[in-house]
């Protein structure tokens, strides 16, 4: 995902509706501290003008706050982000609580409510949301002032209260101390609240971090493994409803008629009503839903506008634009020219089919009527967006739309909908009932799978080839592939001049010095919703990129690493990640008879991650026996929550390497369920090592970068084991000889 | 209905062919226990029924009728503790959601074999999908809780 500039704010927010009246905020940042009531202390780091933040709710965690200071010394850090797994709650809690010298034990953490303005992501502009890995990274410099604020307004508490001066005061796991005096932040709250803001706030210098970069106990251990987490599926309201969908079998069709009579005759339907996702059917319990679903057998529908196409006529269509010139997005030097002189070539063809991210959660939403408004509870990754998207349906202002955040069973991608489609479609029902009931739109697995914002459709097109002394000559690579950003609320910044900058990210800044580039791209019409899947453009293009550098390592006849580290001379970055690598790996070593070694290296959200697969030929099977990785992703807060990611990322990217596929039969998606997309399983997964690169520099996204390198480093492998080359994905293991 | 839930007498007013993982989650209100697939093929919403692992989306509320079920609010004994303290001390989860149904499935395993391998553990463990894919820390938590049961 890409940053917003200020200049596509406007823009950006005309395309959401309604479009919420926002003022882009100052980037004048400067701290204001309120106390709520029972002697909290509770401060907020604001971007903006003050005016706007007179006005204190007096109860509670105060909506414009990040860190509120409990009488029971429990410091909890306000998250303006989504946990979906990737351990964000955690991190941001740990910048808190090491600018405030806390102990790690009395530290919580709180989701944030809906607000643009004080809980924007700081890369996204005037939206609240979570993506592209950059949870950390927006928040670290806000959450290390907050932290740091609380802190200095306790010692100024203290030395008022000791009547010491401040600088006599040291704080060491929560404790204050002067001389003989000592205190918790519980008994200094309220003194503290009262204090005047700091107008400069003294961060700490990096080498006196005592909690960044060491291991610290997730703070969602204990409640994901008793029972005790919520998630949206476990919402429970007074009267509430749970609804689901009978849905189109064509992307595009809409309802023409139905006949509810059979559906309503299941015991516990209570209404049945038509949405423009599909039929709905509301009944007291789940089971009483689904049984009424199944017996809705008379919807017709109406295809005139819908999806025909099977995946081999997308296949061969985009086979064709492929041979024809696509709009630039990369352009240096003459890649035609450099590959006509060049001593060896290569060209190769990549085809990458629609994937679903299938979180384990299947999609779900409750929404209902509260005061003036609605209050939606669910796994919220673009509060904002789906705040006016809610607010367009129900008729009401975006303000009006309160969401709770609640723990999300895994994303990758899938709840960042720029439509905000499942939340529209509850909303949608709330309203075809007059609101008069709690409704629970439930997704089932098969929805799920069936149910469309995928990763599209790619195929690329490549011609390169080395000169005789082992320099890339040239590079040509055309893309093509559906945009997920165009026609949608992120359009104005992801779109220049016709190329969606997701589809391209990643070939077209490559990192590798190619003198002469060349990389186009089509974005075909199709009527399958996509959307971006974890890595977004990443896992298409870091696959192509690094298997061809690879061929070309070997058609120059050179180490893959050497060859590597020639194109990154100036990206000590890169270097220092292959180097890393390459020690950890034994790259050094043969892997040994029937067995291979492929190594991968790839920038993506900042984050530079390098991976290398040992494998083994076994009867003709591939089995992968181990996976190192080596990371830069900045100062590493949490190294342990970092290797999850990397380990998770890696298996993520196995499964789309090895099974995940989603294939259309005249427009019908061919799987449902978790028989037919298959998902990666324990008995597949190999053992994970992850090296973390040491670094001064601030922290970068880590949620996706461990997956882009999976698919590449595998292909490379297994080139280097049998001498045969797979490029598609997923690899088609069962034409693979030994 | 009539059977004991997490050791205690339940009766639970709901069609006999709804599925228990329906019966828990909406009727008696118990949400520890996950919907994945609906089709057995994830393991989110795995319970014990008389000590053996079952997937209550495939098991009729009438089929537990006088027998014992246990959920994951229910988990304790000797290798239910050892199986929650190693998936903390490891920090195996991220989203958490297939949790309750891997750590059920790792009990049923170490309530029959104490000293399970690698290969032991991809057996028992295959059925439930982690889209996290936080397998290498499950194994490593099933190896931990065996040393400490041991």
């Amino acid at each position: 995902m890409h940053i917003i500039k200020p200049a596509d704010y406007a823009r950006m927010l005309e395309r959401l509706a309604p479009a919420p009246a926002l003022a882009a905020p100052s980037r004048r940042g400067f701290l204001k501290a309120a106390a709520a009531i029972s002697g909290a202390l509770v401060i907020g780091v604001r971007l903006g003008p003050s005016e706007a933040f007179a006005a204190a709710p007096t109860d509670g965690p105060m909506p414009n706050a990040f860190v509120k200071i409990a009488p029971d010394s429990t410091v909890t850090v306000l998250i303006k982000h989504l946990d979906m797994g990737q351990g964000v709650t955690t991190g941001l809690a740990t910048i808190v609580a090491e600018e405030m010298d806390a102990d790690w034990s009395q530290m919580r953490a709180a989701f944030a409510p809906a607000d643009a303005q004080l809980y924007n992501n700081l890369l996204f502009g005037p939206v609240q949301g979570t993506g592209g890995s950059t949870s950390v990274a927006n928040s670290w410099d806000q959450l290390r002032k907050a932290g740091g604020a609380a802190r200095q307004m306790l010692v100024a508490a203290a030395a008022e209260k000791w009547k010491v001066p401040a600088d006599s005061i040291t704080i060491e796991k929560g404790t204050l101390k002067s001389g003989s005096h000592t205190a918790s932040f519980g008994e200094l709250a309220a003194d503290a609240a009262r204090q005047p803001i700091p107008a400069e706030v003294k961060l700490k210098d990096p080498k006196d971090f005592k909690l960044i970069g060491t291991r610290l106990p997730r703070l969602d251990s204990a409640d994901k493994t008793d029972g005790k987490a919520v998630y949206a599926l476990d919402i429970r309201r007074p009267g509430m409803l749970t609804a689901v969908i009978k849905r189109p079998e064509r992307f595009g069709a809409t309802v023409k008629s139905f006949d509810a009579a059979a559906a309503k005759q299941v015991p516990g339907v209570v209404d049945v009503v038509a949405v423009p996702a599909g039929v709905a059917v509301l009944a007291q319990n789940t089971w009483a839903a689904l049984q009424g679903r199944e017996a809705l057998t008379t919807v017709e529908w109406d295809e005139s506008n819908a999806e025909n196409r099977g995946t081999a006529e997308l296949l061969d269509e985009y086979k064709k634009l492929a041979d024809t010139a696509g709009r630039n997005a990369a352009k240096r030097g003459d890649a035609a020219k450099g590959i006509a002189g060049a001593a060896k070539t290569i060209e190769t063809e990549f085809a990458f089919p629609y994937l679903a991210h299938a979180p384990m959660e299947p999609l779900n939403c409750v929404i209902e009527k509260t005061g003036d408004g609605v209050t939606i509870h669910t796994g919220s990754q673009f509060q904002t967006i789906e705040q006016a998207v809610t607010a367009g349906i129900m008729g009401i202002k975006p303000e009006q739309v309160k969401i709770e955040t609640l723990w999300a069973g895994g994303s990758f991608g899938r709840r960042a909908n720029t439509a905000a489609d499942y939340v529209a479609e509850a909303a949608t029902i709330l309203k075809a009932i007059d609101g008069r009931a709690p409704v629970h739109l439930v997704w089932t697995r098969e929805d799920d799978i069936k149910g469309g914002y995928y990763r599209p459709m790619f195929y690329h097109k490549v011609r390169a080839g080395v000169t005789a002394d082992g320099k890339i000559a040239g590079w040509e690579q055309r893309i093509v592939g559906q945009s997920f950003m165009i026609g949608t609320p992120f359009e104005a910044f992801a779109v220049k001049e016709g190329v969606d900058a997701t589809s391209v990210e990643g070939a077209s800044d490559t990192h590798y010095d190619i003198g002469n580039l060349m990389v186009e791209l089509h974005s075909p019409q199709v009527k399958v919703p996509t959307l971006w899947w974890r890595s977004v453009g990443h896992t298409h293009t870091a696959h192509v990129v690094e298997v061809t550098i690879d061929e070309l390592a070997r058609a120059a006849g050179r180490d893959p690493v050497e060859f590597r580290l020639e194109l990154l001379k100036d990206k000590p970055r890169h270097t220092g990640v292959l180097k890393l690598l390459a020690e950890k790996a034994n790259w050094g070593t043969k892997p040994g008879a029937g067995k291979g070694r492929g190594i991968a290296l790839h920038e993506s959200f900042n984050t530079v991650v390098g991976s290398v697969i040992d494998i083994s030929v076994v009867n003709g099977q591939i089995k992968v026996d181990k996976v190192v990785c080596a990371v830069d992703c900045g100062i590493a807060v949490n190294p342990d929550v970092i290797a999850a990611q990397i380990e998770g990322g890696v298996g993520f990217g196995l499964g789309a390497a090895l099974h995940d596929e989603i294939t259309l039969d005249n427009g019908v998606v061919e799987q449902a369920n978790f028989d037919t997309y298959i998902p990666l399983r324990m008995s597949e997964m190999p053992k994970v090592e992850v090296h973390i690169v040491p670094s001064a520099n601030a922290p970068t996204g880590i949620g996706e970068p461990g997956v882009p390198g999976v698919a590449p480093a595998l292909s490379n492998a297994i080139f280097d084991a049998t001498g045969q080359r797979l490029r598609s994905l997923p690899f088609r293991l069962e034409d693979f000889k030994a | 209905m009539k059977f004991t839930l997490n050791g205690s007498e339940r009766t639970v007013e709901a069609d006999g062919n709804m599925p228990l993982l329906w019966a828990l989650r909406d009727v008696v209100g118990l949400t520890g226990t996950k919907f994945g697939c609906g089709a057995a093929l994830c393991g989110a919403c795995t319970v014990h029924v008389d000590g053996a692992p079952v997937r209550s989306c495939q098991t009729a509320l009438s089929d537990v009728e006088g027998k014992s079920v246990i959920t994951i609010e229910g988990v304790g004994g000797e290798v239910g503790t050892a199986v929650v303290a190693a998936w903390r001390k490891l920090d195996v989860v991220q989203c958490g959601y297939c949790q309750s149904g891997q750590i059920m499935s790792a009990v049923g395993l170490l309530s029959e074999n104490r000293k399970p391998t690698d290969e032991d553990i991809d057996t028992a463990m295959d059925g439930n999908v982690c889209r996290c894919a936080t397998y290498q820390r499950i194994r490593a938590a099933i190896h931990e809780a065996a040393s400490n049961l041991a």
